[in-house]
């Protein structure tokens, strides 16, 4: 059950794989890839593609490509940094509400549905408000929003594993919380969460990217695809489709998670029965 | 006095969700005092003299205690007074009211579309699962819930707008248009949104189906002999109501509360883009106003979905 | 018009297991006449679902009917269309299941479910006639107020009810056939008996054919003229019910009638002044306050000794395991360990109170982590109690696996997937002995099991007792479980213990008026039982 043969992986999720091994391959070795540096101006504002510049030139005349392939590095980093924090908590948390019951579960679920009463992208710009934007606030305030989300999926499941028998006979046992979470719980509802990662990520990659259009995520100068989009967004109405660009890479990485996740679920749900 | 169950739990939730909303309000309020310095300082920036942030904090009230000014902050709320902007000395509620109108016009013209549409071919995929339809529809939704907003309204714009010229790219009306140069100039970004929730609220459609189908009362049905058609629409959509009303519920939240982006493309003035610009400006009442408002909304649409999946099931309708 | 009604000729069915078609059935024949009710008998997955199913052309998602052929009333099921196949379900072949809470839809009243066929689906009669029809049908199998009872919701309905209404609503278009799969098994035998009575006689009333798909012999033995038995999808032999109760012609046959003889001798009471390893002193344990789900419940278990706790299903038998396991601290009274008082709390236990009172599980599926190996499920509770680790854990593993008669080489790197039902069992009582305890709670340990694979657990768990003198408590519903390992018997009802005594005492009479009707609701293989009983009950 284990191995995996090619020919099952369906085309979308084969697809998947092989861009967001790309994806990740060019941010690990954006410096070597990239024909420019990061900031670097190299020519006029918005040269046409082709030439030296082989996808032309931005708003401040920096090498589009180059800050395509630096943005893979600085958009996935920073979204990957804040999924994997909102994971650990979040987590955590849920753990922690399924195992101990009770009033530690009613506190951390009452919190965490306050929380989610609050639209997130409007919650997000509230905080950013007042705390200013700053990529260390973006990852913070983001992972905070997202960790609600991980906590109940992460509950919901620990429960159904709960409730077994064999967590009873554990726990009459007189085992510890580190040995029911860590050897009995966690094995047996690892496949939904790393589904989970996957989704996760996209929202977060989404919701960063967003604010990056707003122009209060990820700040000028590092390559963002997100921002890059606004910068560049006044050459759509000449018909010009290079901001497209940065906006088609995160379209693509998040299409290509999703069918890999699709493929997971349904591999998944196909095993049970 | 007895109350029917189903009126005392909508009673119930409804104080649920003020109680939500109060909370809402204080952290929104309170957040602000988590800054190291205040509002005065944060607002004029480090070059101000002591003098001038000494009397702009006279002016905001901020030399009086925390709780007085939340007190007061809400009873104005309550009334309607969201205090002045920060910008430009303006009325809040007056900047608010317009805006809000053409932000709901936009979300109810999307939803128009979006939930018949979502809704028909969600069940039209739960019935012919595993076709070629079911497989199409499955990677179109997928592909269009992964991509970010903006890309999508900038696709439409290029073709619907710049290349073919069908629809203008602003989508701002001014303020005595009849609805049907309103319907038009709005055109774009409405779709935007339409593609934008469709796809999730028809992926749910179907899996809140499909769920069922695997049901024993399903299989009873087929052995009864009901046709596919009726096995759907009679015993799996009247259990999946609960899932899908759920499901509507988030997705005008969304249409409501995040159209931010859409806005912003189409520069189209709603509650959105005046919560960016806000944000942008740190003109923090008026963000605090957007937020609660917003959150409201949220909260509405919620308890309104919650009361619905209650009204829909016998289990919590007809007690033992 | 001729005689059969049914035939099935050759019929293959297989079943998918991941990219591989499994077979279900193997080339089976079935012949029915109008009328008859024949009953299909096996242990679990033997295929007499599958097989019931497939006598009305369908076939679940993931099987197919790979081949021969399933005639009914002269017509080729299996070569219609989908279209005229769905015109005879429900109207001349009508299906009733074993859950009915499951198999009725929550959103709809009984008597839209009932009217659903007869209307709407095949368009045969008027609402108003079919709702007419549906209270005469109800009265007919004994539901109360059959006026009113199709206006609630399945929910609003009892078991045994909502079982009768299922079979009325199978009634609603006068079928030819019915097929009833296991329609009594998730009821309690007192509720049982009502309901099998009741569709006796509507079937006998209104001349429909039946298959009666049970895996009970008792109540086949009361239900069929003839006896189909199935072994792994073939067909073993298929006599007339009286023939086949007396004299059954193959192994197999024999051997499910064997099962029932399994007895054991009640050991002799122990002496006056022996301190039992457990005592229940008048415990009294709550859910919700004031409401008690144990009432004053008082009863010793002695070394080397089996105590059954015997109710049905809402008793408070699970409940007293929760009390003595310190899950549910008891509100007042005390559970005594050697005479020593047990903290009420499971946190307040030492390591070695623990250790003493181990627990094995009604569901093997639940009761093992699917996640470990056989060697850390039983290795982990050897190292936790007895600080054994390396050469000496592994030794001890061994020796367990050894004790429950699995070949340690074969099974201890084997995950529970890898395991039957059986086996998984005996892992669940390894993990008990490893603590080495001297007293084990089963809970129900052999009702999720086949009779015969229930009878090794059994004689295990007896030869086990005898080795290592441990104290036994059985919870269970089953009289013939009771009978054959018990020595001591606690009847419990709604929370108290309504009678208790050795097994000898409790099992003639005089007895308490619950205690007899819990025995005379027991299925006996005599074909005539149903009936006597039903008439001493009316009598009495």
């Amino acid at each position: 059950m284990t191995s995996i043969s090619l020919k099952s992986v369906p085309l979308t999720a084969l697809f998947g794989i092989v861009v967001i091994t790309g994806f990740l391959l060019t941010g690990l070795f954006a410096d070597l890839l990239a024909p420019f540096a990061e900031t670097e101006i190299v020519g006029m504002e918005f040269e046409p593609w082709g030439g030296d510049y082989l996808l032309g030139t931005d708003n401040l005349g920096r090498d589009m490509l180059s800050r395509l392939i630096f943005g893979a590095r600085n958009s996935i980093g920073i979204a990957l940094a804040t999924t994997v924090l909102a994971f650990t908590i979040g987590t955590a948390l849920g753990l922690l509400a399924s195992v101990l019951g009770g009033l530690t579960d009613q506190a951390l679920s009452r919190l965490v549905d306050m929380l989610i009463a609050i639209p997130s992208l409007v919650f997000a710009l509230l905080l950013l408000s007042i705390f200013g934007t700053s990529i260390l606030m973006l990852v913070l305030i983001i992972a905070m929003l997202e960790m609600t989300r991980v906590f109940r999926l992460s509950r919901a499941v620990a429960m159904n594993v709960v409730v077994m028998d064999y967590v009873e006979a554990v726990r009459l046992r007189g085992e510890g919380l580190g040995w029911l979470v860590r050897r009995e719980i966690l094995p047996n509802i690892m496949a939904p969460l790393v589904a989970e990662f996957g989704l996760r990520f996209c929202f977060v990659f989404l919701a960063i990217s967003a604010l990056s259009f707003l122009g209060l995520g990820i700040q000028p100068p590092t390559a963002d695809w997100g921002s890059m989009v606004r910068d560049n967004a006044a050459l759509i109405t000449f018909g010009d489709i290079t901001p497209l660009l940065p906006a088609g890479c995160i379209a693509l990485l998040t299409v290509s998670i999703n069918f890999v996740v699709d493929w997971m679920l349904h591999r998944a749900s196909g095993l049970k029965d | 006095m007895t109350l029917h169950p189903l009126v005392s739990m909508i009673l119930h939730r409804l104080a649920l969700g003020l109680l939500t909303l109060f909370a809402i309000s204080l952290f929104i309020f309170f957040a602000i005092e988590l800054l190291p310095g205040d509002l005065a300082e944060e607002v004029l920036g480090q070059s101000a003299t002591p003098e001038t942030v000494e009397a702009f904090r006279r002016e905001l009230g901020l030399d009086q205690p925390a709780m007085l000014r939340y007190f007061n902050w809400l009873g104005g709320v309550v009334r309607g007074d969201f205090g002045t902007s920060l910008a430009n000395g303006r009325d809040i509620a007056e900047l608010l009211a317009g805006r809000f109108a053409n932000t709901l016009f936009l979300a109810i013209y999307a939803a128009a579309i979006a939930v018949p549409l979502s809704i028909t071919l969600g069940l039209l995929a739960a019935l012919y699962r595993g076709s070629w339809f079911d497989r199409a529809v499955n990677i179109l939704t997928l592909t269009s819930i992964s991509f970010p907003e903006y890309f999508v309204a900038y696709i439409l714009l290029l073709y619907f707008s710049v290349t073919w010229g069908l629809f203008p790219s602003i989508a701002d009306f001014g303020s005595d248009a009849d609805l049907s140069t309103m319907l038009f100039r709005t055109f774009l970004p409405a779709l935007t949104l339409v593609l934008v929730v469709t796809a999730h609220m028809m992926r749910m459609t179907r899996a809140a189906i499909i769920n069922l189908l695997a049901q024993p009362y399903i299989e009873m049905a087929r052995l009864k002999g009901a046709s596919p058609v009726r096995v759907i629409l009679r015993h799996a959509l009247p259990n999946a109501l609960a899932p899908i009303v759920n499901v509507v519920a988030l997705n005008l939240a969304y249409l409501v509360t995040g159209v931010v982006i859409v806005e912003v493309v189409f520069v189209y003035p709603g509650l959105g883009q005046l919560m960016v610009d806000s944000v942008a400006k740190r003109d923090i009442p008026v963000v605090q106003a957007c937020c609660l408002i917003f959150a409201g909304i949220y909260i509405l649409l919620n308890l309104g979905a919650d009361v619905l999946a209650i009204a829909t099931n016998p289990r919590l309708m007809h007690r033992k | 018009m001729s005689d059969t009604l049914l035939t099935i000729r050759d019929l293959r069915i297989e079943g998918r297991q991941g990219d591989i078609w499994q077979p279900i059935i193997k080339c089976v024949d079935l012949d029915l006449r109008r009328g008859e009710v024949l009953g299909l008998i096996g242990e679990s997955g033997a295929g007499k679902s599958t097989l019931g199913l497939a006598a009305m052309g369908y076939s679940r998602d993931g099987t197919r009917i790979s081949q021969g052929s399933v005639t009914f009333d002269g017509m080729d099921l299996l070569g219609m269309s989908e279209r005229r196949r769905r015109g005879l379900r429900g109207k001349r072949i009508a299906y009733v299941a074993q859950s009915a809470a499951a198999y009725f839809n929550p959103a709809h009243r009984l008597i839209d479910q009932y009217a659903e066929a007869p209307t709407s689906i095949h368009r045969l009669i008027p609402r108003g006639q079919a709702e007419q029809e549906a209270r005469e049908i109800y009265a007919q199998l004994r539901l109360p107020n059959p006026d009113e009872i199709g206006f609630r919701y399945p929910h609003q309905v009892s078991g045994g009810q909502l079982q009768r209404a299922m079979t009325a609503m199978a009634m609603s278009c006068k079928p030819d056939l019915i097929i009833f799969d296991e329609p009594t098994t998730a009821l309690d035998v007192t509720t049982q008996i009502e309901v099998l009575g009741a569709i006796r006689d509507v079937v006998r009333e209104l001349g429909t054919a039946a298959i009666y798909i049970t895996h009970d012999l008792a109540v086949v033995a009361q239900m069929a003229d003839r006896i189909k038995i199935l072994l792994r999808g073939e067909e073993v032999e298929e006599q007339p019910t009286r023939d086949m109760l007396a004299a059954p012609k193959e192994e197999y046959s024999r051997s499910l009638w064997a099962v029932r003889s399994f007895t054991s001798e009640e050991k002799s009471a122990p002496a006056s002044d022996e301190v039992p390893v457990i005592r229940v002193r008048n415990v009294t344990a709550e859910y919700v306050r004031g409401a008690p789900v144990l009432d004053d419940v008082s009863f010793d278990i002695h070394a080397g000794h089996t105590v059954a706790v015997v109710g049905e299903s809402g008793s408070g038998k699970s409940t007293t395991a929760r009390a003595i396991t310190g899950l549910l601290p008891p509100v007042a009274g005390a559970i005594e360990l050697d005479g020593a008082a047990l903290p009420a709390q499971l946190a307040a236990r030492s390591k070695d109170e623990l250790r003493q009172v181990q627990m094995i599980y009604q569901s093997a599926d639940t009761a093992l982590n699917p996640k470990q190996t056989i060697r850390e499920i039983i290795g982990r509770p050897i190292r936790f109690y007895l600080g054994l680790r390396g050469k000496a854990q592994e030794e001890k593993i061994r020796e367990l696996l050894s004790a429950i008669e699995l070949e340690p080489d074969q099974f201890i790197d084997r995950y529970p997937a890898a395991l039957s039902g059986g086996q998984k069992q005996r892992i669940g009582i390894a993990r008990a002995l490893a603590a080495e305890p001297r007293f084990i709670i089963c809970d129900e340990v052999t009702s999720a099991l086949d009779q015969l694979v229930a009878e090794g657990i059994l004689r295990l768990l007896k030869r086990l007792q005898e080795e290592r003198g441990l104290a036994y408590m059985f919870i269970t519903h089953d009289l013939a479980t009771v009978k054959a390992i018990a020595d001591y018997v606690v009847v419990m009802q709604k929370g108290r213990v309504v009678e208790q005594g050795p097994k000898g005492q409790m099992f003639s009479p005089p007895h308490h008026p619950y205690t007899k009707l819990l025995l005379s609701s027991v299925p006996e293989m005599d074909p005539d039982w149903l009936d006597t009983t039903i008439q001493d009950r009316k009598k009495g």
